[in-house]
């Protein structure tokens, strides 16, 4: 057994202390190596999970949708204006809310785009239509946009299962579930009514699939300028679709959007708030998981730790006898706290990231493919280090602070 | 009993006045062990302490050994007086002048002989490696336990963890060695052996020896003897 004199005298004596009780010190590093698993796994579990479920809903959805303001009615005056004994009337009826553009929509859209935090603006026509072929007919959402802009928020390409994405001024794109619906296929004319009467002959030149029933059932995409005309919105655009370098500052600058511009700015959060809801409850039940898994790391640290001063009582007395200080005795318990931690953390990894590796290659879908992507994030395993390392040292302070505070007379008596 | 001493020239390394330790201080059941002791050690002094179990004489070598505090009186340790000075202060004035051997040796099991008599360098960081390992094997070498350097000390026999025992006091070249019936766990043989290392220590590198034993074929081979009975110096205090 050579010396290791390249250590400092206390990770010298905090190492022989760990190794001299190696079953103990290897009990301990394995629970933490369980605690540190489980933190890692689940949290990367829940990432993936909701990671999945945002890029879900994003490839249906922009950042965040511009619309024109609502029209409303305001009473003529206020209950100041009148007099003392007047009384304003107690309803204002909502009124009906037409199609409308927003205003000077090219200058707005310019203006979007300058900001940093934005990536791509799309103007579109938005509208309802009822799609007839034959004796039969169906409702649809039109979404009337410049394919080059648009294309480049909701990946239409990449949905296609039949025909080109690439519409003109007399096609129109359908979903799979509104294809079958009506029996058509790729070429066949379809007869689109608005109710102001605006009746067009347009063809089907693609057939896309958005992963989802209703919404391959009630949507149809066709340029910009034929929704233009078809909604009586000559020129305009009824809505911006914007998306954002950063998807979860949506909401911050959707309120920003629109104390600028006066517009209504929904951001993807608030029109998935639901979802959102959810996933805080997911956060907070993993931010739960984590500080109970951390409590018992730490208390499983120092419960080893306080045992260790006990039976090291005479050692650490000889030691305080021949001169070692008492802060040094407490350096070298606080050591074997964060190496207990950094050990475990290092060994919890390994489990984390195998235990992965198996879930990807175990849970799968019923076609083969993997059923969510787990991320192996670099900060999430130096944040599980650095935290258990921690742990380890806040852990071991009272044992520490126990065993420097040894009289050594007593504890070479012991 | 003898009381004789070296011819005192040099600065005692040892001097107490008037020494008293009381326990349960301001308590019903307060005692006082030590009641004034007055005593002085030179260098290169070998004086045992004899005396009766309960007699004070682990609490004297405790409070001269700076693990433990007067309740009243003085103590100089190499000129030094101690009882106004802090933990850290006493700490350091203990790890630098005095070495201590205790009667079950107390050796570190998680370390090697070789460590264990590094160990005060070590903890002291004013030394360098090689200057640490140089010195540890000299002393290792002078007790006769060369051939068990990197053996662990949990390993070694009774007499030889107590020759690792006795280099690992010296490893500081401390000016007063405190050993507290170092023999006492010992068979005769080894127990001779123990014993004449301390003389040759105290003999070679003038290193004042205050040896506490009931042994009194061992006592008796001591140039000073001092006992204490119920708390006081009997005889021998001063030479």
């Amino acid at each position: 057994m050579k010396p290791q004199n390249w250590l400092p005298f206390e990770a010298l004596v905090a190492l022989r202390f760990l190794r001299e009780g190696r079953i103990q010190t290897l009990f301990i590093v394995v629970g933490i190596a369980i605690g540190v698993a489980v933190i890692i796994f689940m949290s990367a579990l829940l990432t993936g999970l909701q990671a999945n479920f945002v890029n879900r809903v994003l490839t249906g959805q922009a950042h965040i949708q511009l619309l024109a303001a609502k029209n409303r009615v305001s009473p003529l005056g206020t209950t100041t204006d009148w007099p003392h004994d007047a009384l304003e009337a107690a309803t204002v009826q909502i009124p009906l809310q037409r199609a409308q553009g927003i205003d000077q929509w090219q200058s707005v859209m310019e203006q979007l785009q300058q900001m940093p935090e934005v990536k791509v603006v799309s103007p579109a026509v938005l509208g309802s239509a009822l799609i007839t072929r034959g004796e039969a007919s169906r409702s649809v959402s039109v979404v009337g946009m410049l394919p080059q802009r648009y294309f480049r928020i909701i990946p239409l390409r990449d949905k296609m299962v039949q025909g080109s994405a690439e519409v003109g001024s007399d096609t129109i794109l359908i979903g799979t579930e509104l294809a079958a619906d009506l029996g058509v296929a790729l070429g066949d004319p379809l007869r689109v009514s608005t109710v102001n009467g605006t009746v067009l002959t347009l063809k089907v030149l693609g057939i896309f699939d958005l992963g989802n029933k209703g919404a391959n059932s009630r949507n149809a995409f066709m340029t910009m300028r034929t929704a233009q005309s078809m909604f009586g919105l000559s020129g305009g655009a009824s809505i911006l679709d914007v998306t954002l370098t950063d998807i979860y500052a949506a909401e911050r600058i959707a309120q920003q959007i629109q104390s600028h511009t006066g517009l209504q700015a929904d951001s993807w959060m608030k029109t998935n708030e639901q979802f959102f809801t959810a996933v805080r409850a997911q956060t907070t039940a993993n931010t739960a998981i984590r500080f109970f898994v951390g409590l018992s790391v730490g208390f499983g640290i120092a419960s080893v730790l306080v045992v260790s001063v006990v039976q090291r009582s005479r050692e650490i007395g000889i030691l305080r006898a021949m001169g070692v200080r008492r802060v040094q005795i407490m350096r070298v318990f606080l050591l074997q706290g964060g190496l207990l931690g950094l050990g475990g953390a290092l060994m919890g990894a390994l489990i984390g990231a195998l235990a992965m590796v198996v879930w990807q290659r175990v849970m799968r879908n019923a076609d083969g493919s993997i059923m969510f992507a787990m991320v192996m994030d670099t900060a999430l395993f130096v944040q599980s280090l650095v935290l258990a390392s921690l742990t380890g040292l806040l852990s071991a302070l009272a044992p520490a602070l126990r065993a420097a505070r040894l009289d050594p007379v007593v504890a070479i008596r012991t | 009993m003898t009381a004789q001493s070296n011819t005192p020239v040099a600065q005692p390394i040892l001097e107490l006045q008037g020494l008293r330790k009381s326990f349960n201080v301001g308590a019903d059941n307060e005692t006082e062990v030590l009641h004034g002791i007055d005593l002085k050690l030179y260098p290169g002094d070998f004086c045992a302490v004899i005396g009766p179990s309960g007699s004070g004489k682990s609490t004297l070598l405790n409070i001269v050994g700076l693990l433990d505090r007067p309740s009243s009186g003085s103590l100089w340790i190499d000129g030094m007086q101690t009882t106004a000075l802090n933990d850290a202060k006493l700490t350091q004035l203990r790890g630098h002048r005095i070495g201590f051997v205790f009667q079950y040796h107390h050796l570190l099991s998680a370390f090697s002989a070789l460590e264990n008599v590094m160990m005060p360098l070590y903890a002291d960081r004013g030394f360098r490696d090689a200057q640490m390992r140089e010195r540890a094997a000299g002393l290792l070498d002078s007790v006769g336990m060369s051939p068990w350097l990197h053996a662990p000390a949990n390993r070694l026999s009774g007499g030889q963890q107590q020759r690792v025992a006795v280099a690992r006091a010296l490893a500081m070249r401390p000016g007063l060695i405190l050993a507290d019936e170092p023999t006492g766990n010992l068979d005769t043989h080894s127990a001779d052996g123990v014993f004449a290392l301390f003389r040759k220590v105290c003999k070679e590198q003038s290193t004042a020896v205050l040896f506490v034993t009931h042994n009194p074929l061992l006592s008796a081979r001591c140039e000073r003897t001092i006992e204490v009975v119920d708390g006081k110096i009997k005889d021998g205090g001063f030479p």
